[in-house]
């Protein structure tokens, strides 16, 4: 038996969006007067229901703005369902678009320090974090630069150590793979490994197949916020790969489940 | 493939359910405690980016209000012919006290799109921007108390001993600008416009607020215009250890703090209750 971390029970996300887009206060004033508020609905999800026990390694595909990145935020907590209920046991962590919350000016040092903080640690926990995190980035030599000095895949790196030095027990990865060369792939591949065994959870969103058949058992697709397939990564990427190209037959038998 | 049966729960109580019901005040400051060193690090951030490239550094916050001091001292004491005592100290601390306001509940107001970036990809109390802003403010408000030293050693003003009623003065400061912040930053996360007007208002508030002038000098019938402004009893509060000598009455002191005290709590509570939302208006 395994424990559960992740539970979804009919998840909808609605947002809301104004027909004009109305930015201001002064606009949003004169037509609440005017009685001329209109909203546009958009569901970005629609009844997902999903139950994700603890180490497994789900791989999300789909389509841009078919749902992926919110399905993550629901389970970082960044914002709550519409409708349905989320429940997650235990600490997530987020590695999305690189280097988020990296302050150029500040050394690779200073910014460990920061996304430390920016994960809830606190400064002792993180200064004593902060030699594996470099060793394990290789950033030995520049770890007292300032990160704009730094190239891409450096910030890449730093940015994955952290997140997974923190140990959380659900680890959110968002196309945050793509950069970087091979090595850094493979040391990715091995920590992400290591996360499977020790009973962590790991979602990896991304348009490569590939990475996710690798790195992901089970993978779900989503299409306009629907759960349209969820099961072994392998025949859910070919099917989604299929439906692609433009093959007739795979998406109705895909949105038939 | 169906969802694996009967899956035992780790622990009674998740870390995380949308669907429990709960005090969201409550939630949003056991959260902010939890994340305060995040705060610190925002505050540490912001002040090591903004000295880091400039010449001046850390002086420049010293040098901002005596420059100014000087500028509006020829101004209304020598242009406008005011009759107050020692006008450098008696604006010295109106400035410090004003700066200190202005500069929390700008950034307060200003920080909503940069912290959405970030926030909307991790969670994070929202609180912590206003903490750190007010954290910010409250380091350069130390800061400042230098050149107020330096003038009054060289005009020979004395330091009372009233002095020690300063940190209480602040602290009921800071418990405003902080809701005056939460209320702003709830504002502005919904309108991109927010900013804008309070550069407007605080311009106004600025000359509305006896930093500049004595407040004995509006004419009777615009006095009520004193008595609704909450900076004006906050301010009183303030400069009165330092420029007059006296500690201020109670009436003064029990009046500031029920303002900051409604202000503060009314905001913290519907920035909480808000704060859901704030990643649907991107």
């Amino acid at each position: 038996m395994t424990a559960a971390a992740i539970l979804f029970d009919k998840v909808s996300v609605r947002y809301r969006i104004p027909r004009e887009r109305i930015g201001s206060l002064k606009e949003y004033a004169i037509r609440r007067l005017k009685r001329r508020l209109h909203f546009d609905e958009f569901e970005a999800l629609r009844d997902v229901s999903l139950e994700v026990p603890g180490g497994e390694t789900v791989g999300v595909i789909g389509r841009n703005g078919a749902g992926k990145s919110t399905l993550l935020r629901l389970i970082a907590r960044v914002m709550p369902p519409t409708a349905g209920r989320v429940v997650v046991w235990g600490r997530t962590a987020p590695l999305l678009e690189l280097g988020l919350g990296f302050h150029g000016e500040l050394t690779g040092r200073e910014n460990i320090m920061l996304q430390g903080a920016l994960l809830g640690f606190s400064r002792a926990e993180m200064r004593r974090r902060t030699p594996r995190i470099v060793e394990w980035a290789e950033l030995e030599e520049f770890i007292d630069a300032p990160v704009r000095t730094y190239s891409t895949g450096m910030a890449a790196r730093l940015a994955f150590s952290v997140a997974t030095d923190v140990e959380p027990d659900i680890l959110l990865v968002d196309e945050a793979l793509a950069v970087g060369d091979e090595r850094f792939q493979l040391k990715c591949h091995r920590r992400m490994e290591e996360f499977r065994q020790a009973g962590k959870t790991v979602f990896l969103v991304s348009h490569a197949l590939a990475a996710v058949r690798e790195n992901c058992r089970r993978t779900i697709w989503i299409h306009e916020g629907r759960l349209v397939r969820d099961g072994d990564s392998n025949s859910v990427t070919d099917l989604y790969h299929r439906w692609s190209i433009g093959d007739p037959i795979a998406l109705p038998q895909a949105l038939r489940t | 493939m169906s969802a694996p049966e009967a899956l035992v729960r780790p622990g009674p109580v998740p870390l995380y359910d949308s669907a429990a019901s709960r005090s969201r005040a409550l939630e949003e400051a056991r959260a902010l405690w939890a994340y305060r060193g995040l705060v610190h690090e925002l505050v540490v951030r912001d002040i090591k980016v903004r000295y880091k490239r400039s010449v001046l550094g850390i002086a420049w916050t010293m040098l901002a209000p005596l420059l100014n001091m000087i500028a509006l001292t020829l101004v209304f004491s020598t242009i406008l012919k005011q009759q107050i005592t020692n006008y450098p100290v008696f604006f010295m601390t109106g400035a410090i006290f004003w700066a200190f306001f202005s500069q929390t509940t700008s950034t307060a107001a200003s920080q909503t799109q940069d912290s959405n970036e970030i926030a909307k990809r991790i969670y994070i109390p929202r609180a912590v921007f206003v903490a750190s802003a007010v954290g910010v403010g409250l380091v350069n408000l130390v800061l400042s108390i230098v050149p107020l030293l330096i003038i009054l050693i060289v005009t020979r003003f004395p330091i009372y001993s009233t002095w020690a009623f300063l940190p209480v003065a602040v602290v009921i400061e800071a418990l405003f600008a902080a809701g005056v912040g939460l209320w702003l930053f709830t504002f502005a996360s919904r309108f991109s416009d927010v900013r804008e007007m309070y550069v407007v208002i605080v311009q106004t508030w600025f000359f509305l607020t006896p930093i500049v002038y004595h407040p004995a000098i509006v004419p009777p019938k615009f006095r009520f215009a004193l008595w609704l402004n909450p900076l004006y009893y906050l301010v009183q509060t303030f400069r009165k250890p330092v420029y007059d000598g006296v500690f201020p009455s109670a009436a003064l002191v029990g009046v500031s703090v029920a303002i900051s005290l409604v202000v503060f709590v009314t905001g913290w509570i519907y920035f909480a209750n808000r704060a859901e939302r704030f990643a649907f208006h991107g």
